[in-house]
């Protein structure tokens, strides 16, 4: 006869592990007060190897049961002192770096970081310029918030969205290889200007993408919009108010699900957000269900922008007329002394800004990406301060995760969306 | 930033011994250490900057005043933006936390620490942010290789 787990309990074989619920069981007291584990407090430790953590975020929770009672975020896994490097590169050599920050979308790097060069150079941009940089800037709009809602919606359990997303955003990555050469570190943008023109192919091609684009997005929405599931697990979780978003620094969706209409597309408009039609969705639950409303009405937006972009696309030159600071076109260096003479001081010596400082900032898809360039008037920075939205989200996790149970840090981790190489820098 | 505002916040830091410039457009308030929490205070609380956007640190190389950090402020309902500078000691670089007037201050000046080894006094929960907490050097001061520092970091051993 096989013996039960209270035989062997009573035998006192060290086999079995006898907790304080065993003893508990065994105790003659009726009331005797046990402790168990899983009644203490636990410290888990969340990464930084974790598929929820989206990339490598690492979390220390303090869990009360399975309530989380406080949160450390640690970052830095991911530092690659890009900062540093900077003051090591011309202004030019620098544009690559920027593609690795936010490395979803890397043409929003690209364009911050130009348009900070441009403002401490004073540089005015062409009027194509300015466009095609907005066309590309909501396109990578687009991309990010795919990725955010799609990876969002598979933290909750769903994978069939995320694989949708992921189909949409391919697509993005298509047009961006028309339009700039490349899938995805884009490095598209130069001081001054672009690497290339936008081809007419490229056009057609965009032009289909956003006309196709709601009516894919609607299939998302209705896998999603009214699906129980997904709404018990994002309503009413990761409650933060607006005081204390705004105290903690929260800038983007978060903040905008709030009920802040803070948009720098808006407030401090930049490129050519000025004569353009569009809408800030904002909602006032500042739950995780009304970050995921907003992102993808902004998608929606997003893709309004670069429609009313294409239809008036002026053209004309993509590259502002100033040989001592912008490189010239290829064509003409390989045929043209003067043109060679330029681009050879340009690349050698790089650009050379007046002593200033210089502070720059757009409306990413994140938050407000900002570059604060301090010039010395020599070919390098002397140094560059990236003001990445990442970074700055992370630090709101703690009061977001607060009071929480575990399994809504993940949904809460997805819908702040933070992206690890713009937050180590 | 608009001008009778502008004119606003001059009138309202009179009391204060302030220098004021100009970063590319925007104003710039160079101010002393002992004055940091109180222009601060006053401009959060009467002059609406509702947000700490950043702080960054930088390191001039120079003898006197070679650290100094840069606030980044900006108003919500006035959608502007101001510079707070302050310059600081060389050999000891000190400076007032800011995380009593916005909270948003901690990590960037755990990142000022980490990165320049400015002293953030009756700072909460001053650690380094980036670097292992055993690194001993400050990787963004200009005397910092940009190769690093062999042996700075100890790899496991074999």
């Amino acid at each position: 006869m096989p013996q039960t787990i209270y035989d062997k309990l009573k035998e006192g074989d060290p086999s079995i592990r006898r907790t304080k619920i065993l003893e508990a069981l065994e105790s003659e007291d009726l009331y005797v007060i046990y402790s168990d584990t899983l009644e203490n407090e636990m410290v888990l430790n969340m990464g930084p190897q974790h598929p929820a953590t989206h990339g490598v975020l690492r979390l220390l929770i303090k869990l009360d049961g399975e309530k989380v009672i406080r949160a450390v975020p640690d970052i830095g896994y991911l530092h690659r002192g890009y900062e540093k490097l900077a003051e090591n590169c011309t202004y030019h050599e620098y544009i690559p770096h920027t593609d690795r920050l936010d490395y979803l979308q890397p043409v929003h790097n690209n364009v911050g970081y130009a348009l900070a060069v441009e403002k401490l150079l004073g540089l005015e941009l062409t009027e194509r310029t300015k466009y095609i940089r907005t066309i590309c800037c909501e396109l990578g709009r687009i991309q990010s918030h795919l990725i955010a809602i799609g990876s969002m919606i598979m933290d909750t359990g769903a994978l069939t969205p995320f694989l949708w997303a992921m189909r949409e955003r391919e697509k993005i990555m298509d047009l961006l290889d028309l339009i700039t050469g490349v899938r995805f570190t884009t490095s598209y943008t130069r001081i001054g200007g672009l690497a290339q023109d936008i081809s007419d192919e490229a056009l057609k091609g965009i032009k289909k993408f956003v006309e196709e684009f709601p009516g894919y997005l609607q299939d998302i929405r209705k896998l999603v919009d009214r699906n129980k599931i997904f709404i018990q697990r994002t309503e009413g979780i990761g409650y933060v108010s607006k005081e204390d978003l705004i105290e903690i620094g929260i800038t983007g969706p978060v903040l905008r699900a709030a009920g802040i209409p803070r948009d720098l597309r808006k407030d401090e408009p930049y490129l050519i957000y000025e004569k353009l039609d569009f809408n800030i969705p904002t909602y006032t639950e500042s739950d995780c269900l009304a970050r995921y409303y907003v992102r993808v009405e902004e998608m929606l937006e997003s893709a309004k922008i670069v429609r009313q972009c294409i239809e008036k696309l002026p053209s004309g030159p993509i590259k502002t007329p100033d040989p001592k600071q912008v490189l010239p076109y290829k064509e003409k260096v390989y045929t043209k002394m003067e043109e060679l003479i330029n681009d050879f001081i340009l690349i050698n010596f790089g650009n050379t800004p007046p002593v200033g400082e210089s502070y720059q900032a757009i409306e990413s898809s994140k938050g407000e990406l900002g570059f604060y360039i301090i010039s010395d008037g020599s070919g390098h920075p002397f140094r560059l301060k990236i003001r990445s939205p990442s970074f700055c989200n992370i630090q709101g996790l703690p009061l977001m995760l607060q009071d929480h149970l575990i399994s809504d840090t993940v949904v809460i981790i997805g819908a702040l969306d933070p992206v690890m190489g713009e937050a180590d820098k | 930033m608009k001008e009778n505002r502008y004119n606003i916040i001059k009138n309202s830091l009179e009391n204060f011994d302030i220098e004021y410039a100009d970063a590319n457009g925007t104003p710039q308030l160079i101010i002393k250490k002992e004055d940091l929490i109180g222009v601060a205070t006053k401009l959060k609380k009467e002059l609406e900057f509702d947000m700490l956007v950043d702080i960054l640190g930088v390191d001039r190389f120079q003898k006197e005043n070679r650290f100094e950090i840069i606030a980044n402020l900006y108003s919500n309902k006035n959608k502007d933006r101001l510079f707070l500078k302050v310059k600081l000691d060389s050999k000891k670089p000190e400076c007032p936390s800011l995380t009593k007037v916005w909270k948003s201050a901690n990590w960037y000046e755990r990142e000022a620490f980490d990165m320049f080894g400015i002293i953030f006094t009756d700072h909460p929960d001053l650690r380094r942010i980036y670097m292992p907490d055993e690194f001993e050097y400050n990787p963004l001061r200009k005397d910092f290789p940009l190769m690093g520092i062999p042996g700075s970091l100890e790899l496991p051993k074999k």
